[in-house]
């Protein structure tokens, strides 16, 4: 059994998606390298090399591979994949792009989004925004599956594993890299963030999104999150977004303002340690999920939480 | 120039499922279903492209039961020009919808197809860029902004962190991301029209890729429920509890 992990980066630093990605293919049962594709990707490979349970690193970098663009780094995959059982890359949204088209190139199926390994064939995944679990075994010869990274911890560092370069794929070059607009965060990454403080249409607009929801973050050394409600009104920014169809958080504590609690978003944030909901409505769903909730105007709330957490 | 929009029939996305008591699936009997909130995004899309002159015919398409003429006229009552409908009643797979889809590609020769990037019951994410890598063309996935040049389409996709903007050949696959637009209402007057707008019924018996299913579900549980919380009563006796009971601050 071989299992080939789709390493995700952004040409310097590994994500630690990644990291916990290896986690979930240790408990696949088998050999586990990690591919690393890009432009000037050293570092990501010496990186990579460092993981425990790591047995090698390839590495394909060639400038055409430098802003991971779906079509160049899935036809390297698939001519990979033959030497192995196993094609495993993180539900980031870097592997929820190539990876399917991954699995259509190798004609087969691909279990997304798993929660947990029930054996090297058998996963569990969440369907319905949450609301079920199931379990499926693949019948394909290989498999290629997506991990969700909030379900597994990251693995560790101190492996001294081989690089070995790779040729690059000759593909039409049919897509141009234009640009993009990266967001500069000083702020924990939201997937991997230990507290998440979050804020729903409630906040009311985008300023008071900035007065209250991010200070709160910053006294907390968290990460900022979103639902959909208020990034639809415009008051945050899409990749701020928890829920099914954004991003899945598990940190140790969740704090959710103004926040009502719709299905979609509790699918992305109901795996939390420990859930705090400070809401003025004292019905609101989100009270269900939470281990304390207040009900309270969270516009004077969140001053008095801020100095609270000042005196000590 | 020609889009093509491949449309799915979900449960209503706003109700809460029941998954069955002996773990052999999720309850659908009697329950309100609707067109994937994605897909109806991407419906909108390729309806405005047309309105503003990019494109002159949306072809809507979608694999499933009879009762998915619904969401096909849905689509049209929208403004979709017509409609193909691949009846299947069992289950189906993102692999087989997408070598369906592309047999109906090859008949089509859309400049553009567009899916939505997920459907909300199976929350697979994968039928777009599966359809992609067959037919061997580009693809932009989880789409917020979509121009048309010529030969070109430039996306703007919404990633981990961001935006990232490609320019792209056609043909392509996109599939859309929420922010892509908000899709309309139909009107009473396009509803009308919708009815007698057409729908090409196709047998599934013509598409055996869609019966060859790789998957085999094993069972399907109930989530393990949260334990109840309590409520406080004042900010002080919030941050005692994180401190002291919870221990995350």
């Amino acid at each position: 059994m071989r299992i080939l992990v789709i390493a995700d980066h952004d040409g310097t630093t590994m994500s630690d998606a990644t990291a916990r990605t290896v986690t979930a293919a240790t408990t696949m049962g088998g050999e586990i390298h990690i591919l690393v594709i890009g432009h000037g990707v050293e570092a990501v490979a010496s990186h990579a090399a460092k993981l425990q349970s790591v047995a090698k690193v390839l590495c394909a970098d060639a400038p055409s591979l430098a802003h991971g663009l779906a079509e160049p780094v899935a036809a390297i995959v698939a001519r990979v994949a033959g030497g192995y059982d196993n094609i495993v890359a993180p539900a980031t949204s870097f592997g929820k792009s190539i990876a399917p088209r991954v699995a259509a190139l190798l004609d087969v199926m691909q279990l997304s989004d798993v929660t947990s390994v029930i054996s090297a064939d058998t996963y569990e995944r969440p369907i319905y925004a949450g609301n079920a679990l199931q379990t499926i075994r693949s019948k394909d010869k290989r498999r290629v599956v997506t991990i969700r990274p909030s379900a597994f911890p990251a693995v560790g560092e101190g492996g001294t594993a081989p690089i070995e370069t790779i040729e690059a794929e000759t593909v039409p070059e049919l897509v141009t890299f234009k640009g993009s607009e990266v967001t500069k965060n000083e702020r924990p990454e939201l997937t991997s963030a230990k507290i998440v403080v979050s804020g729903g249409r409630g906040v009311g607009s985008e300023d008071q999104f900035k007065q209250l929801v991010l200070p709160l973050a910053d006294k907390l050394g968290g990460a900022v999150g979103a639902s959909r409600a208020a990034v639809d009104s415009g008051y945050a920014p899409n990749d701020w977004q928890v829920g099914q169809t954004g991003k899945v958080v598990a940190p140790d504590l969740y704090v959710a303002l103004g926040i009502s609690g719709a299905i979609q978003h509790l699918a992305g944030m109901k795996d939390s340690k420990v859930i705090v909901a400070i809401n003025k409505d004292a019905d609101a769903p989100i009270f269900q999920v939470a281990d304390y909730g207040l009900v309270a105007d969270m516009f004077q709330a969140v001053p008095q939480l801020i100095a609270e957490l000042d005196k000590t | 120039m020609k889009i093509l929009v491949p449309v799915k029939r979900v449960t209503d996305p706003n109700i809460k499922i029941r998954v069955k008591a002996d773990g052999s699936g999720v309850d659908l009997t009697s329950v309100k279903m609707a067109i994937n909130p994605f897909c109806e995004i991407a419906v909108e899309e390729a309806i405005r492209l047309r309105e503003a002159g990019k494109a002159r015919e949306v072809v809507v398409v979608s694999i499933g039961p009879t009762a998915a003429q619904d969401t096909l006229r849905a689509a049209l009552a929208m403004g979709a020009d017509r409609a193909i409908l691949i009846e299947a009643e069992t289950g189906v797979e993102p692999l087989g919808v997408a070598k369906a889809l592309k047999r109906i590609a090859e008949a089509e020769n859309p400049d553009i197809i567009i899916v939505g990037k997920q459907a909300v019951d199976d929350d697979c994410n994968q039928t777009g860029q599966m359809l992609a890598a067959l037919l061997g063309w580009p693809q932009a996935t989880f789409a917020s902004k979509v121009e048309l040049g010529e030969g070109v389409a430039t996306v703007k996709r919404e990633i981990d962190g961001g935006l990232e903007t490609l320019e792209l050949k056609l043909p392509i696959v996109v599939t859309t991301d929420l922010r892509l637009n908000t899709p309309r209402y139909a009107s009473l007057p396009n509803i009308m029209k919708a009815k007698k707008k057409p729908i090409d019924v196709r047998k599934a018996a013509d598409f055996p890729e869609l019966a060859d299913l790789r998957l085999e579900v094993l069972k399907t549980i109930e989530p393990p429920g949260r334990a109840a919380g309590i409520k406080v009563n004042s900010i002080a006796e919030l941050v005692q509890k994180l401190r002291s009971e919870a221990r995350v601050i």
